[in-house]
């Protein structure tokens, strides 16, 4: 299996690096089917290799590749570590990318910069692998920064545009400050264990759980707790939990196919899998956990309610991805790690496929991306509507959609977890914030995609005439992949939602301490697919689900008055949505500019005043004028000197004489 | 005093380098005069044996010192000390 893994790993490298250097000698046909062949390939070897892992019953392989550096006895390796949750992800990440990378043959056709893009695409793969595959906390940084790093040249992509410089800047500034935490919390364990390796680190987790750690003098803290939160701290940065949202949305800057594979699918999942591959620490900090879930229901409530006040087709898939990622965060925190990885591969799926669908919607109407000046367009594009739809449904959790039942068992887990059963009032207040978040989501999610849904294809046809006469279905490398993805999201539900959540599919590769295994309770209770579907109809969630559908439909597609009137009164509320909680403005304003002025008062202040105003201009002029006016004692004449040296003789001689 | 008189000499005088050279064999005289008088004070030949030598090494450098002021003539067209003030900062 090492050549296998190698391969994986190598070839969207390789492709990558062909279709960037050599990309203009190999033409746009030449750089989008070397990428495609690399990706693919790698997806065809990451279905053996599940398939191997999940029917052929393999092992776990941790494989030791390459020592890069020994240092003070800290090894820096590069090895793969291939278990099951790996090899879903990998499945995942390489199953989407190649359908992004079909997608974007349509999506980019007219642009410039064709190979670049599919160079960088490709490159993405490479790096996200390297996240996932990686056996050490050295190569899960290079494949975090690697993934941020491709971020930022995608959302930048379109480099000549204002909005997107600014939105890749800002990407990358906010991931910075995620990564300085995540950094903090390797050399936290660096420190501790001495060990990148994760086998060894799992090993020793006990012995971190059971020393503190003084950040401040005096308050000695757990030292797991500590960590993790560091280490989670990352993950909200990657994974764009509150406070640490903003650069998501503004990411939608980028190109479509890129909204798509890493902002909704796997990228921004990178710190969930961070966080189930760390579920030996974490588990052992009960801190971190109620640290997570707190975070992760704040999330998923409250991002969407902004999808349900933006305008930009593509921003409002983008709050849903914020919300669901939040839901996702939820289940971490929970304990319920495995159905956190569940609904990050369902919700891979359906928000690929959301995204390629608004994408597709977008190249119709000639890049305009606003749903105000949409509506109507089911019967100009039936493949994109139903798929859309799907999606959709999925994304609500329909009953039987692959959503379904990765959210409903997700809320199911919050409910049923040690929050619920703690004894002390934190953990009840912990309890209800994430149960009544998750809970009242589903309403809040079901409205807001719905509202877009109908204001896209139904209702009245709000576009120019103009548009309208050159709308018609897109051509079939942007449907196909829709089709390609639709099956997944809304099928995948029924096969695989008892085999990766109840009969113990990730085995070893995820940990749950015995009396946090909400998961494994629930398993006790689990009757099979079909007997959740039946049960459905008595739970909370599906009405909610519903209500919330019928209130767009009501509202957008019968009413369309009343939404305007509930925002003229409530304006208060509407606005605070609109500036979105003005977290914007927090980071912008308040962070970001004091930041400037603070360097500009450094700037200013400290280094032109103090340094270079004082000391080293200052240094110099005291020297020049003592010297100026040491100067005048030189006038030239020699009979000055002569004066100067007898009276020194003079006076050399009088101390001589007198005083000694 | 003769001593001090030609100290005087060299930083009084403004106009002419010869007077200067002069004060400097004053001042070497003097020196002389005090060899001599301390070697008679004290009963010891040493000092006038001293003043031979002061005297030729006085008289090399009066030689020199001349050559130079004519070269430095040559060149100037002057002596007058108060014009020699390249050496000012």
């Amino acid at each position: 299996m090492y050549g296998y893994y190698l391969t994986i790993v190598l070839a969207p490298l390789a492709a990558a690096i062909i279709a960037g250097l050599a990309g203009r000698r190999i033409g746009r046909a030449g750089s989008h089917w070397v990428t495609i062949i690399g990706v693919g390939l790698s997806f065809v070897l990451s279905s053996l290799v599940l398939k191997n892992m999940f029917w052929g019953g393999a092992e776990a392989e941790n494989i030791h590749v390459y020592t890069w550096a020994v240092t003070d006895g800290l090894r820096m390796e590069v090895g793969f570590l291939v278990d099951r949750l790996t090899a879903l992800m990998m499945l995942v990440v390489t199953f989407v990318s190649l359908v992004v990378h079909i997608y974007t043959i349509g999506y980019m056709r007219e642009d410039p910069g064709y190979q670049r893009f599919f160079s960088y695409i490709a490159l993405f793969t490479f790096s996200m692998l390297m996240l996932v595959m990686s056996n050490n906390f050295l190569q899960l940084f290079f494949g975090w920064e690697a993934v941020g790093l491709v971020s930022y040249l995608l959302i930048g992509f379109w480099f000549k545009k204002e909005t997107a410089i600014f939105a890749n800047l800002k990407a990358f500034l906010v991931n910075r400050v995620g990564d300085f935490g995540f950094i903090l919390g390797i050399a936290g364990i660096v420190t501790i264990t001495g060990s990148l390796d994760y086998a060894e680190v799992f090993a020793s987790a006990e012995s971190i759980a059971a020393q503190n750690i003084e950040v401040f003098p005096g308050t000695p803290w757990n030292a797991m707790t500590v960590i993790c939160i560091l280490l989670f701290i990352g993950a909200m940065g990657k994974s764009a939990q509150a406070p640490l949202h903003v650069w998501l949305p503004d990411s939608m800057e980028g190109p479509t196919p890129i909204s798509a594979l890493i902002h909704a699918a796997t990228m921004v999942t990178a710190g969930i899998y961070m966080v189930a591959r760390m579920s030996p620490l974490f588990e052992l900090s009960t801190a971190a956990l109620g640290f997570v879930i707190i975070i992760g229901a704040v999330t998923a409530f409250f991002m969407g309610l902004l999808g349900i006040v933006q305008n930009d087709i593509k921003r409002v898939v983008a709050y849903s991805t914020l919300s669901q990622l939040g839901y996702m965060t939820v289940a971490l925190g929970a304990s319920a790690y495995s159905a956190a990885i569940f609904h990050l591969m369902t919700h891979a799926f359906f928000k690929a496929l959301l995204f390629l669908a608004a994408g597709s919607v977008i190249i119709a109407l000639h890049h305009e991306q606003d749903i105000r000046k949409m509506g109507g367009i089911r019967k100009y594009m039936p493949i994109t509507y139903w798929t859309a739809l799907i999606g959709s449904l999925a994304l609500i959790g329909f009953p039987g959609s692959s959503g379904f039942f990765s959210k409903d068992l997700l809320i199911e887990a919050v409910k049923e977890s040690h929050w619920h059963q703690g004894p002390t009032v934190g953990d009840q207040i912990t309890y209800w914030i994430a149960y009544l978040s998750v809970l009242l989501g589903v309403f809040v999610t079901a409205l807001y995609s719905f509202r877009m849904f109908f204001l896209v294809f139904h209702g009245k046809e709000r576009m120019d005439a103009e548009t309208k006469s050159h709308l018609h279905e897109t051509s079939a490398v942007v449907t196909v992949p829709l089709i390609l993805l639709a099956i997944p999201a809304a099928l995948i539900g029924w096969f695989t939602v008892g085999p990766v959540l109840f009969e113990n599919y990730f085995g070893d590769a995820i940990f749950v301490s015995e009396n946090q295994d909400v998961i494994g309770h629930m398993a006790a209770a689990w009757h099979g697919s079909m007997a959740l579907l039946m049960h459905t109809v008595r739970t909370p969630v599906f009405w909610l689900a519903a209500s919330g559908v019928f209130s767009a439909w009501f509202l957008y597609l019968k009413r369309p008055d009343i939404p305007q009137a509930i925002q003229s009164k409530m304006s208060g509320i509407y606005t605070l949505l609109d500036r979105k909680y003005y977290f914007d403005d927090l980071w912008i304003k308040g962070f970001a500019a004091g930041g400037r002025s603070f360097g500009q008062f450094l700037y200013q202040r400290g280094d032109q005043m103090i340094i270079d105003g004082i000391l080293v201009d200052g240094t110099a002029k005291t020297v020049g004028r003592l010297a100026g006016v040491m100067r005048q004692i030189q006038t030239g004449y020699l009979y000055t000197y002569a004066f100067a040296m007898i009276i020194g003789l003079t006076a050399l001689l009088g101390w001589l004489v007198w005083l000694r | 005093m003769l001593f001090v008189l030609s100290i005087a000499g060299i930083i009084l005088n403004r106009r002419n380098l010869i007077l200067l050279l002069m004060c400097v064999e004053l001042m070497l005289l003097a020196v002389n005069f005090n060899f001599i008088a301390f070697s008679r004070h004290l009963g010891d030949e040493t000092g006038q044996i001293f003043v031979f030598f002061i005297l030729t090494v006085a008289a090399a450098e009066a030689a020199i010192g001349l050559a130079i002021l004519v070269v430095l003539f040559r060149n100037r067209r002057s002596i007058a000390v108060q014009e020699l003030n390249t050496l000012k900062g």
